[in-house]
């Protein structure tokens, strides 16, 4: 009854509004309930592109202001987990290495995995640590989870830069398929974004669930084949690994590093899945963005 | 005539109580939920609960502003300012109802909104700015009007952490008040930074104003709404009591205010209605006219005794503890402290009481209530506001010659009027 009569008052404001509308051009913002999966605003998005860029360029500064190693730390990072896992997995469980150096062939997979799990851990929480943007002031909440990943774009420059000399000192040169790396790259993005938004969706709702994600990002990397080759994996089963999409990725820029053959078919799935992940990480975060204000 | 700015349609909200609490639980606890929820719905069903647990914090708001329109929204705390202020600018939808904007509107809820303690002066500037809606180039154009503003252009290169408390206020303000929008809406923002500055940003909005843009103000201070806007509208518990000219709307709010009383058990205060950590505090405060008995209403001239009983869970030395009367519109008229009256700056563990007298009662007729307060350097014991109220009565009394009854002001300042023939003079 009440309902109805709501909804009637709503009516009789939505026709005088509508004339009102009509009679002048300005921009009218429509601010009431939406309900269920709601679209991407895509016009919104580019009208805050700018910010965006903001988002990015304040984590770059900060992460490079606050540390006194400032860059070297994009370095140190990916080179000590080389040489550690070089030593581990490398000499003492000598581990096979697809033919080539175990240095070269485990940094080959660490160089997307540092920057995706990086991406992920950060967007991960993002929405927590911007609450009081959150509550403050209006943008597309998108950006935040996003911002995340791009910082560490910046990282993973570096980390590839060194990627160069350890290339050079094997002499191990990547092969013709080197146009993909720009595209890996972004395949990575796309899956951390996907697990970004859907990550950072719910540790702010469940606060606890900040420390899950530090463990989920160990135990998927040792799903994933950082420390050793897909080729280990019996070949029934490679397919089936695929689903997890860093494993088609790192498998990637292996290929396009040590100028192995790629496995396009692992590749496949690990897209398909990244993209499926990305689309529902989108309409989820889409979904549930409504509520963030209220419980940040 | 134009079409409105801004339209408010039936606009409701509603929150679970302890939603914030609820949202705030662990995954584990809605991992267990989760299984015990179909339980759980049956036994709601059964006992047909019917939401009782959520609270209308807007219900069935409406109201139109007209372009250029300087529009103030008054009301206690929780009484849904916030709320609406937070709906308009799209930080969280309404339950029911619409609100349509016509223009590009901004809003302010908070000065310097992703603040980085990091960045520099200069690229906090372009943070901010971004964050608030401004185009790069928009913040280039502005950029030297905004350091003038702020009268920061010395410390530009300094991470704002570095800052002091005033710097950091005057550079937030800055990029705030150098946005364009045609529709603004401000929470209270200028209750920050010194006197100077903020007159300089009232100022600075007033031209906003006059510029011909559309403002929605939140402010509990009575005296800026009245200065800035030309209509107001009264919240009380979720729903509009009044919309009319600002001083109508202001009396209506004045007098609702005047509900507190001579004297409280304060120990009974809920947390929200005080701040402070507790170590000590103000459990009654008392009222007492001239026979001594205690009072609500002060005549005119009268003696005035105000009784503070202090509880401290400890000794506590190099204390300041002293209470204020405060004019209804939110003016502090004069405070004091107990070290000024030469007792010890410092509090014995336990109960303990303190009067001060004031003679005689020299603030002008009407209402004023009592600010309260303890504290130590960086440490507020207990800071209490609005709770005791009290009148002055108009009264014909020796102290002028005359019943005062066009007093105007908060303090009595004897005075004595003469007339004298213009002829005379002339001779």
């Amino acid at each position: 009854m009440i309902q109805e009569t709501i909804t009637a008052k709503n009516r009789s404001a939505e026709a005088h509004l509508a004339a009102a509308g009509a009679a002048m051009d300005a921009p009218v913002l429509v601010i009431e309930p939406k309900h269920g999966w709601l679209p991407i605003d895509f016009t919104e998005l580019w009208h805050y592109r700018e910010l965006l860029y903001f988002f990015v360029w304040r984590d770059v500064k900060v992460r490079y202001k606050q540390t006194v190693l400032g860059a070297a730390w994009a370095i140190i990072q990916p080179v000590v987990s080389m040489v550690i896992f070089s030593v581990i997995f490398g000499k003492l469980a000598r581990l096979p290495s697809d033919d080539v150096p175990y240095p070269i062939f485990v940094y080959a997979g660490l160089l997307p995995w540092t920057f995706f799990a990086n991406a992920v851990a950060s967007s991960g929480v993002s929405l927590i640590s911007e609450a009081g943007l959150l509550t403050k002031i209006y943008f597309p909440r998108l950006y935040i989870p996003m911002a995340g990943i791009g910082a560490g774009l910046v990282d993973f420059a570096f980390s590839l830069a060194v990627y160069a000399g350890i290339m050079v000192y094997y002499r191990q040169f990547p092969g013709p398929p080197g146009f993909l790396l720009p595209v890996l790259i972004l395949l990575t993005m796309v899956t951390a974004a996907g697990m970004g938004f859907i990550l950072s969706s719910i540790t702010i709702a469940y606060r606890d669930f900040k420390h899950v994600i530090p463990f989920m990002i160990q135990v998927w990397m040792y799903g994933s084949p950082v420390v050793y080759p897909a080729t280990l994996i019996p070949e029934k089963y490679r397919l089936l690994v695929a689903i997890n999409p860093m494993a088609g990725i790192i498998g990637g820029f292996r290929s396009v590093l040590l100028n192995r053959p790629m496995d396009w078919k692992s590749l496949g799935i690990s897209t398909t899945v990244a993209a499926g992940l990305f689309v529902f990480g989108l309409y989820n975060f889409r979904r549930t963005e409504r509520r963030f204000a209220d419980i940040a | 005539m134009s079409e409105p700015a801004i339209v408010v349609e039936n606009l409701s909200k509603k929150y679970k109580i302890g939603l914030r609490a609820r949202a705030n639980r662990t995954f584990r606890e809605a991992v267990t939920d989760a299984i015990k929820a179909p339980f759980r719905r049956l036994r709601a069903l059964r006992e047909k609960s019917n939401g009782e647990d959520t609270i209308w914090a807007l219900k069935d708001v409406s109201f139109a502003v007209q372009p250029g329109e300087v529009v103030g929204i008054i009301g206690r705390n929780g009484a849904g300012k916030s709320t609406l202020l937070k709906i308009l600018s799209r930080i969280t939808e309404p339950t029911i109802g619409r609100a349509l904007i016509r223009g590009r509107v901004r809003s302010l809820l908070e000065v310097g909104t992703g603040f980085h303690p990091e960045l520099t002066g200069r690229e906090n500037i372009y943070l901010n700015g971004a964050i608030l809606g401004m185009k790069k180039t928009e913040i280039d154009s502005k950029f030297d009007e905004i350091i003038a503003f702020a009268e920061v252009e010395k410390f530009l290169d300094t991470p704002v952490k570095r800052y002091s408390s005033g710097m950091y206020v005057r550079l937030a303000f800055a990029v705030a008040a150098h946005l364009e929008p045609e529709i603004l809406i401000v929470d209270e923002v200028l209750a920050v930074g010194d006197a100077s500055f903020q007159k300089k940003c009232l100022g600075k909005m007033g031209e906003t104003a006059r510029g011909g843009r559309t403002v929605i103000f939140v402010s509990h201070n009575m005296p800026s709404i009245q200065q800035m806007c030309s209509r107001a509208i009264l919240l009380n518990e979720g729903k509009i009591v009044a919309a009319d000219s600002t001083d109508r709307v202001v009396a209506a709010y004045l007098a609702g205010a005047a509900t507190t009383a001579s004297a409280a058990d304060l120990s009974l205060l809920p947390p929200a209605r005080r701040r402070g950590t507790g170590v000590a505090q103000f459990v009654r405060i008392e009222l007492f006219g001239a026979d001594g008995r205690m009072a609500q209403e002060i005549r005119f001239g009268e003696p005035l005794v105000v009784r503070l009983h202090i509880w401290a869970k400890k000794a506590i030395d190099r204390v300041v503890f002293g209470f204020s009367f405060v004019a209804a519109n939110g003016t502090e008229v004069m405070g004091t402290t107990a070290h000024d009256g030469g007792m010890p700056n410092s509090l014995e563990a336990g109960m303990q009481i303190f009067t001060c007298e004031v003679r005689p009662m020299i603030l002008c007729p009407g209402h004023y209530y009592i600010r309260a307060a303890i504290f130590r350097q960086g440490e507020m014991f207990d800071y209490i506001d609005e709770m005791i109220g009290f009148d002055v009565l108009n009264a014909a009394f020796d102290l002028a010659s005359a019943p005062a009854n066009h007093l105007v002001g908060h303090i009595y300042i004897p005075f004595r009027w003469q007339h004298e023939q213009a002829s005379q003079r002339a001779r």
